[in-house]
């Protein structure tokens, strides 16, 4: 199966890039004449230099000082866990949690609904459907990199008490006031949220949709397959990994982003990243300089284990597709 | 592949799959994205009748606009040559000769991904030697750790595609050397690739605003935010017409893009390629 579809791209371009290398002299152990000349393993990683040298300053240095100053006492520089405890406790401990739960929420809610229109993008190829297409794809790379006050402000405009909508809807005798609601919330904020989440989402996941080969779906309906057990058995699994990673990509992205809550809530919703800003605007009890650091290694430490637990299950999902 | 189902499409528009239940698609489709449509329009009117018409024609007017927009197209320059600079040469030579290090530099170059900017930030500034604290190009030398990720996944995504040993054998054997055969053979071949690094840089660069803020730079996304406590509606006219220029760059970017491709029989353009990467190589 994966053989003829494979065949069935190549008069195409090379939609799987990975497979083209592999096929090549140079990646077994004869190696061409080129490489085989007198340069030693020091020498050839010489090459690499000027960009390890610039990680090294740029952001290798950088993160260390946070790790070390996370543990410092502000006044003396001896070492403390001080920071560290503080940063678990109390408001920054609340600050996390409510971080946490928002990002969750603008991951996997932005996730489904990105899907969605990416694959009804996806499908739109002939006629009309290809300028919608590109209008689509083109759109949604503006809109993943829109945030902060602008964005503050189309919601604010809209959903705001004096915003258009709002309007609307009493106008159909529903005020969205009437409850709890309010921009300035964690619903506001998610809402707005998913302004850039959703579109990076269609982002991120195109190119795995264009990964599926119509050469699958012809296959599976001579075997006599239903649309069901096209997406049961093939759409789902394959795309399963993919979606995954997007998914924890977005969780990164809502995350660390820190322009469009501070422009929203002005601070009035507690997130870590909102906290770290205020120390860095200097708003901070003496003494506790550091806990800024300690509670960006905190934001660091979420995300790495998020980046595990992808890495894990992006093995396991590749085992059973094996 | 592309190619391959257009032509099949085209030959026979109107029963695009013969199976029953596909038919019903095209309804869910507009309906999906009459949804989005709805979700993503709307705010754009109402800050379009927030701002009023007036206001757009005064935005260039506004004092601090034209430094900060010339601010931030100056370190969108800066980084676009830093990180192509620094990334192209770099992602070839491992490629080529130190194949192993490939997955090292994936590691490496996700990393900015796990460390958000609002975390560098704050180390950067107290290591950060005094005379580049002084200039805002400082913020330019950031941004191009803020980019590498993208701009690894295009250009690798990209030099995936080529037979790059190849390439630099053949070009050797016609008396090239290596920065010749980088400049001319490989960059030509990678143009799809780097225009989509180059695309998103810009975007990033342009709409930056955690580290410029905290930097204490006026960039055009700072000053917008500074602006609007003078006049909301000239402030909100400003970020709809950089939402609108960005956009129209895009399009014309990608439109260009696509057909240079499809005149070398390429797949067309996306601006991400983060995703093809995880389903092509995920063992």
């Amino acid at each position: 199966m994966p053989v003829n579809s494979d065949m069935a791209s190549a008069p195409g371009i090379p939609s799987d890039p990975g497979a083209a290398p592999r096929g090549l002299p140079g990646s077994g152990p004869g190696k061409p004449a080129l490489v085989k000349s007198a340069l030693s393993t020091g020498a050839r990683l010489l090459g690499i230099a000027p960009f390890s040298v610039y990680v090294i300053l740029g952001l290798l240095v950088p993160s260390l000082a946070i790790g070390i100053g996370a543990f410092e006492n502000a006044d003396n520089g001896s070492f403390t866990l001080s920071n560290i405890d503080i940063a678990v406790h109390g408001i920054y401990l609340n600050g996390f949690e409510t971080s946490i739960k928002l990002s969750v929420l603008a991951a996997v809610i932005p996730g489904f609904i990105g899907f969605l229109i990416a694959y009804a993008i996806h499908t739109a190829k002939n006629g009309p459907g290809a300028v919608l297409r590109r209008v689509a794809i083109t759109a949604a790379g503006v809109f993943a990199n829109f945030g902060g006050v602008p964005l503050a402000f189309l919601f604010i405009a809209s959903l705001g008490t004096t915003g258009i909508v709002t309007g609307w809807l009493n106008d159909l005798g529903i005020n969205i006031y009437a409850g709890t609601f309010s921009l300035f919330t964690l619903t506001g904020v998610l809402l707005a949220y998913m302004y850039f989440q959703i579109p990076l989402m269609v982002l991120v996941i195109l190119p795995a949709l264009e990964g599926l080969r119509p050469a699958w779906r012809e296959a599976a309906s001579n075997l006599g397959a239903s649309s069901w057990h096209y997406w049961r058995y093939i759409g789902c699994p394959v795309l399963f990994p993919p979606f995954l990673g997007c998914v924890l990509l977005l969780f990164g992205s809502s995350f660390s982003a820190y322009a469009t809550a501070d422009a929203m809530t002005a601070g009035a919703l507690p997130l870590t990243s909102i906290q770290i800003g205020s120390f860095l605007n200097g708003n901070v009890i003496a003494g506790q300089q550091n806990v800024g650091k300690a509670l960006g290694l905190g934001m660091v430490a979420v995300i790495a284990v998020v980046m595990i637990v992808y890495t894990m299950l992006q093995r396991r999902a590749a085992k059973w597709l094996r | 592949m592309a190619a391959l189902t257009e032509i099949a499409q085209s030959s026979a528009p109107v029963p695009r799959h013969r199976g029953r239940r596909h038919r019903r698609f095209p309804v869910w489709r507009w309906l999906i994205l009459s949804l989005a449509g709805l979700y993503f329009l709307t705010p754009l009117y109402a800050a379009l009748k927030f701002a009023g018409v007036k206001a757009f024609g005064q935005v260039a007017h506004q004092s601090g606009f034209s430094s900060a927009l010339g601010l931030s197209v100056r370190l969108a320059v800066i980084t676009t040559v830093l990180t192509l600079v620094l990334m192209v040469p770099t992602t070839v030579y491992v490629h080529l000769r130190l194949p192993r290090l490939r997955r090292v530099l994936e590691v490496v170059t996700i990393l900015p991904i796990v460390i958000p900017p609002i975390v560098l930030i704050i180390g950067v500034l107290q290591v950060a030697p005094a005379s580049l604290k002084a200039t805002p190009d400082l913020l330019a030398l950031e941004y191009v750790i803020l980019a590498m990720p993208f701009a690894y996944r295009s250009i690798d995504t990209g030099l995936r595609a080529l037979d790059l040993r190849t390439l630099f054998e053949a070009s050797s054997s016609l008396g090239a050397n290596w920065l010749t055969t980088l400049w001319r053979v490989v960059v030509p071949n990678l143009r799809t690739a780097l225009l989509s690094a180059i695309v998103l840089t810009v975007a990033l660069v342009l709409g930056e605003y955690t580290m410029a803020s905290l930097d204490l730079y006026q960039t055009f996304p700072v000053w917008i935010v500074l602006f609007s406590q003078d006049s909301g509606p000239v402030s909100t006219a400003a970020s709809l017409l950089a939402l609108f220029v960005t956009w129209v760059l895009l399009m014309a970017i990608v439109t260009v893009a696509s057909q240079s491709s499809r005149r070398r029989g390429g797949a067309e353009v996306t601006l991400f390629t983060v995703g093809r990467q995880e389903t092509g190589d995920s063992r």
